[in-house]
C-alpha cells in the first residue's frame, strides 16, 4: 500500500499533500477525470509526458509495470491524436495517462524508459506523428516500400479490399559494425525449420555476437486498421486468430475488455471454466515449448517426449471441448462450451496420466549434464534489463521479476487460488527452463483445484455459461467512445488489450499488446556476447510467437 | 536412467498405425519428398500443427517424408498464411530457390483465400496471388491427420505426374 500512497500524493489524491519540489509545476499539468479503488484515469499535456512519466517510472517507490502503449486518431471527436499509457502499480491499481491533442509529435519518452522504445516508433510508422527525440527512429512496423505518407491508422486511410497500398520493397536499414575482425551474418526471413519468419543481422567477432539487430515484423498483416469498424462478434473472430496458440488468452483480454464496457458481470462457473481454459493453454505450450528447448541443443530424445506429451494434452483439448488451440471457446459473456460430467472426469483422469508422465520424463532433461552444459550461463537477460524493458513472463521470472498477472491482479478465480509466480535469478535459459518446468507442475494442481470444485458446485448450474450475450445486439449497452483495457497471463506472459467502440457499437480502436511484442526487445540483449550456434537456444528459450508482435 | 527405459517398454509403440493403412504403396522408398515451410504470415497455428507431424505419434519420415532446412533440398513448399505483403519478396525468393521440378501446398483457410485477413491492407487473399498452388488443405487450422492424408494422397500417384 506504500505505493499506493506515494502516487496518490503524486497526484493529490483525497487531499494529500505532495512533498516533492515538483509539485507546484504539476498542478495544472493534470487534470484527474476519475479515480476509484482500482483504476485511475488521468489526463495531461503531451509537454507534461517526460516529466510525469519520468517520476512514476525511475522511482523505485512507484515502478509500475507497462502494459500498454496506444496511439489513437481521435480527431473527428476533436481531440487530435491521443497517446494512451496504461501502467499497473504493486496493490493492483491501474492508472491510465492520457495526452490528448497531439498534432504531429510528441516528446519521445524511450530514452529513460526503454520499454516504450517499440510502441513509439510504430506510432510513428502507423499514424506518421514523430516521436521527437527518439535515440532510434528508423520505421518499425512497416518496412521500407510502402508509398510516401502512408498512415494507416489515421482515421483518413480508408481501406478497401480492392484498393491496397503499393509496396514496393527496399532494402531494410541497419546499423553497420565497424572496425578490424567485424562480421555481419544475416539471417532469415526464411529459416531453417518450421519457425516464422524474421530477419537477425547479426555482428560478430569470430564466432561471439557483438550486436544483434531484430528486423520483424514480415508478418504485419494490418489486423489493428481490419478490426476497425467490425463488430465486437466479428472482432472476437479475428482477435481469437492473431496468435494461434495464444488465442485462449487473448480472447479473455478481449473479451475481459468488453464485458468492463457493456457492465456484464459474469457467474462463477464462467470464471471457473475460463481459468481451466487458460491453465490447459499454458500446459500444453510449456510442455511444448520444454520439448522444443531440447531441439535447440540436438537433443532428440528430449524433444520427442516433450512433443508427445503436447500431443496428448492437444489431443485431450480437442476430446473435452472439441479443439486442439481451444479456439472458440472463450466468448463475451461467458464460456461457449461447459463439458459434461463425464467429460469432466475424464479430463481429471487423464490430466492425472498426464502429469505422471510428465514427472517420469522431465528427469530426462534435468538430470542430462550435456543439456545443462549448454543451457546454464547462456544467454543471460539482466535483471534490470528485463525491468528497463518491460519483460513478461517467465522471461521476466526467470531474471527474478517477480511478475504474473495471475499473482499481481485479481482476476478470473485467480485470488483464490493463490497462484504463486515461480521466480529464478540466474536470468539464463536454464533459468527459463525451471520457470516453464515449475509452472507445468504449478498448472497441473491448480486444474486439480479447480476441476475438483466443479463437481461440489454441479447442482446449481448457471445457465449463463454457456451463453453468449450477443454484446453487440444490445444498444446502448456501451457508452460511445468509451474506452477499456483486457488482460490475461499467457504462456508467455501478459497479453493486453485495449479497446475502444464507437456510437454504432463497433470497434474505433483495438491495441493489441501481445507478450512477445513486449519480450521481443529482451532477445537481442540476452544474446550479447553469447557465440552464433546458440542464438536458436536462447531464441527458443524465450519461446516468442512472431505473428502477435508483428500483428 | 531405469525408469525411462521401464517407462519406454510400457508405454510401446507411440506411433499411430491406423494411418498405414490408407497408404498401401510404401513399398517403395524411391518416392522420398523433401517439404520446405514456408510461413506467409500464418498466425503460428497451422504452423504448429505442421510441426506436429513430426512428433513420434505421427512420425511422418515413416512415409518417406521430410522436413528439410533449405528451399534447395525441397521438392514441396508447405505454405501457411494469407501471404502478408512484407513477405511477398521472400516466398518468391523461396519459391525461385527450389528447384524444378516442384509443387507448392496451401496449408490452412488463410493460405487458400485470405481466411480472416483477407481485407487487411498488409496481407493478401492467400498464397495463390504469389505462386501456382497446386493443392489445397483447409481447415483453421487442418490437424496433422488432415496434412498427412493430404500427403499420401499424393503418393499414390506417380511422383513424375504430381510435380511440375
Amino acid at each position: 500500500m506504500d505505493n499506493l500512497q506515494s502516487l496518490h500524493e503524486y497526484f493529490e489524491i483525497g487531499g494529500a499533500k505532495d512533498s516533492r519540489d515538483n509539485s507546484k509545476n504539476l498542478e495544472k499539468a493534470f487534470d484527474i477525470a476519475s479515480w476509484t479503488e482500482r483504476e485511475g484515469l488521468v489526463w495531461l499535456k503531451a509537454e507534461s509526458l517526460p516529466q510525469v512519466i519520468e517520476d512514476l517510472w525511475l522511482d523505485p517507490k512507484t515502478r509500475p509495470v507497462l502494459l500498454t502503449h496506444v496511439g489513437n486518431d481521435e480527431r473527428e471527436l476533436g481531440h487530435g491524436f491521443v497517446l494512451y499509457f496504461v501502467f499497473h502499480f504493486p496493490g493492483d491499481f491501474t492508472l491510465t495517462l492520457g495526452a490528448r491533442g497531439i498534432e504531429e509529435g510528441f516528446p519521445s519518452l524511450s530514452a529513460f524508459c526503454p520499454a516504450l522504445n517499440w510502441p513509439e516508433r510504430e506510432v510513428q510508422d502507423l499514424f506518421g506523428l514523430v516521436a521527437e527525440g527518439h535515440p532510434d527512429p528508423r520505421p518499425l512496423v512497416l518496412h521500407p516500400g510502402w508509398p510516401e505518407g502512408f498512415h494507416p491508422l489515421r482515421k483518413s486511410t480508408l481501406m478497401t479490399n480492392t484498393d491496397k497500398p503499393n509496396f514496393q520493397p527496399k532494402p531494410l536499414v541497419f546499423y553497420p559494425a565497424q572496425g578490424e575482425g567485424t562480421f555481419e551474418v544475416p539471417v532469415g526471413p526464411i529459416h531453417a525449420g518450421i519457425i516464422e519468419p524474421g530477419h537477425f543481422r547479426f555482428q560478430t567477432v569470430g564466432e561471439t555476437i557483438l550486436h544483434v539487430d531484430a528486423q520483424l515484423f514480415f508478418t504485419h498483416r494490418g489486423i489493428e486498421k481490419l478490426l476497425e469498424g467490425k463488430t465486437i462478434e466479428e472482432g472476437l473472430k479475428i482477435v481469437e486468430r492473431v496468435c494461434g496458440v495464444c488465442t485462449v488468452s487473448h480472447s479473455l483480454a478481449y473479451c475481459e475488455a468488453v464485458e468492463k464496457l457493456a457492465h456484464i458481470e459474469l457467474s462463477r462457473e464462467a470464471l471457473r471454466w475460463r481459468t481451466v481454459l487458460a491453465e490447459l493453454e499454458r500446459l500444453y505450450n510449456h510442455v511444448g515449448d520444454i520439448g522444443n528447448l531440447c531441439a535447440g541443443v540436438g537433443f532428440a530424445l528430449g524433444n520427442a517426449n516433450g512433443l508427445q506429451n503436447k500431443e496428448q494434452l492437444q489431443r485431450l483439448n480437442k476430446e473435452v471441448f472439441g479443439h486442439r488451440y481451444l479456439r472458440g471457446m472463450v466468448i463475451p459473456g461467458g464460456v461457449k462450451i461447459q463439458p459434461s460430467e463425464e467429460k469432466i472426469e475424464f479430463l481429471k483422469e487423464r490430466l492425472y496420466e498426464l502429469q505422471a508422465d510428465f514427472e517420469k520424463w522431465i528427469p530426462l532433461i534435468l538430470e542430462h549434464d550435456g543439456f545443462r552444459q549448454r543451457a546454464v550461463t547462456t544467454g543471460v537477460l539482466k535483471n534490470q534489463s528485463a525491468l528497463d524493458l518491460g519483460a513478461t513472463g517467465p522471461a521476466a521470472r526467470a531474471s527474478g521479476v517477480v511478475v504474473d498477472w495471475r499473482e499481481r491482479h485479481a482476476y478470473l478465480l485467480y485470488p483464490e487460488l493463490q497462484v504463486e509466480p515461480q521466480v529464478e535469478t540466474s536470468g539464463d535459459v536454464w533459468a527459463r527452463l525451471m520457470v516453464r518446468v515449475r509452472e507445468v507442475r504449478q498448472s497441473f494442481e491448480l486444474l486439480d483445484t479447480l476441476l475438483s470444485g466443479v463437481e461440489e458446485v454441479r447442482g446449481s448450474q448457471d445457465p449463463q455459461v454457456t451463453q453468449s450475450l450477443h454484446v453487440s445486439q444490445v444498444p446502448g449497452r456501451i457508452e460511445p467512445y468509451s474506452f477499456a483495457w483486457g488482460c490475461a497471463e499467457s504462456p508467455r506472459g501478459t497479453d493486453v488489450i485495449w479497446l475502444m467502440i464507437d456510437q454504432e457499437e463497433k470497434i474505433f480502436r483495438c491495441r493489441i499488446r501481445s507478450a512477445s511484442y513486449a519480450n521481443w526487445p529482451a532477445v537481442p540483449l540476452a544474446v550479447l556476447g553469447n557465440i552464433i550456434p546458440d542464438f536458436p537456444l536462447i531464441n527458443k528459450s524465450f519461446e516468442l510467437c512472431y505473428s502477435c508482435c508483428d500483428r | 536412467m531405469w525408469n525411462l527405459l521401464k517407462r519406454s517398454l510400457r508405454m510401446g509403440r507411440l506411433t499411430e498405425s491406423r494411418l498405414d493403412q490408407d497408404a498401401p504403396h510404401l513399398h517403395s522408398l524411391k518416392q522420398s519428398w523433401h517439404i520446405r515451410h514456408l510461413d506467409c504470415g500464418s498466425c503460428n497455428g497451422c504452423d504448429w500443427e505442421m510441426s506436429a507431424l513430426l512428433n513420434s505419434v505421427y512420425d511422418l519420415q515413416r512415409f518417406g517424408f521430410d522436413f528439410v532446412a533449405s528451399p534447395r533440398h525441397a521438392d514441396i513448399l508447405m505454405c501457411t498464411g494469407p501471404l502478408a505483403t512484407q513477405l511477398n519478396q521472400a516466398a518468391n525468393a523461396t519459391y525461385e530457390a527450389t528447384p524444378h521440378p516442384k509443387l507448392v501446398i496451401a496449408v490452412g483457410d488463410c493460405a487458400i483465400n485470405g481466411g480472416v485477413f483477407k481485407e487487411a491492407y498488409g496481407a493478401d487473399s492467400g498464397v495463390g496471388e504469389a505462386l501456382p498452388v497446386h493443392l489445397e488443405i483447409p481447415g483453421c487450422p487442418p490437424s496433422p491427420e488432415d496434412m498427412l492424408k493430404a500427403l499420401l494422397k499424393l503418393t499414390e500417384k506417380d511422383r513424375k505426374s504430381v510435380l511440375t
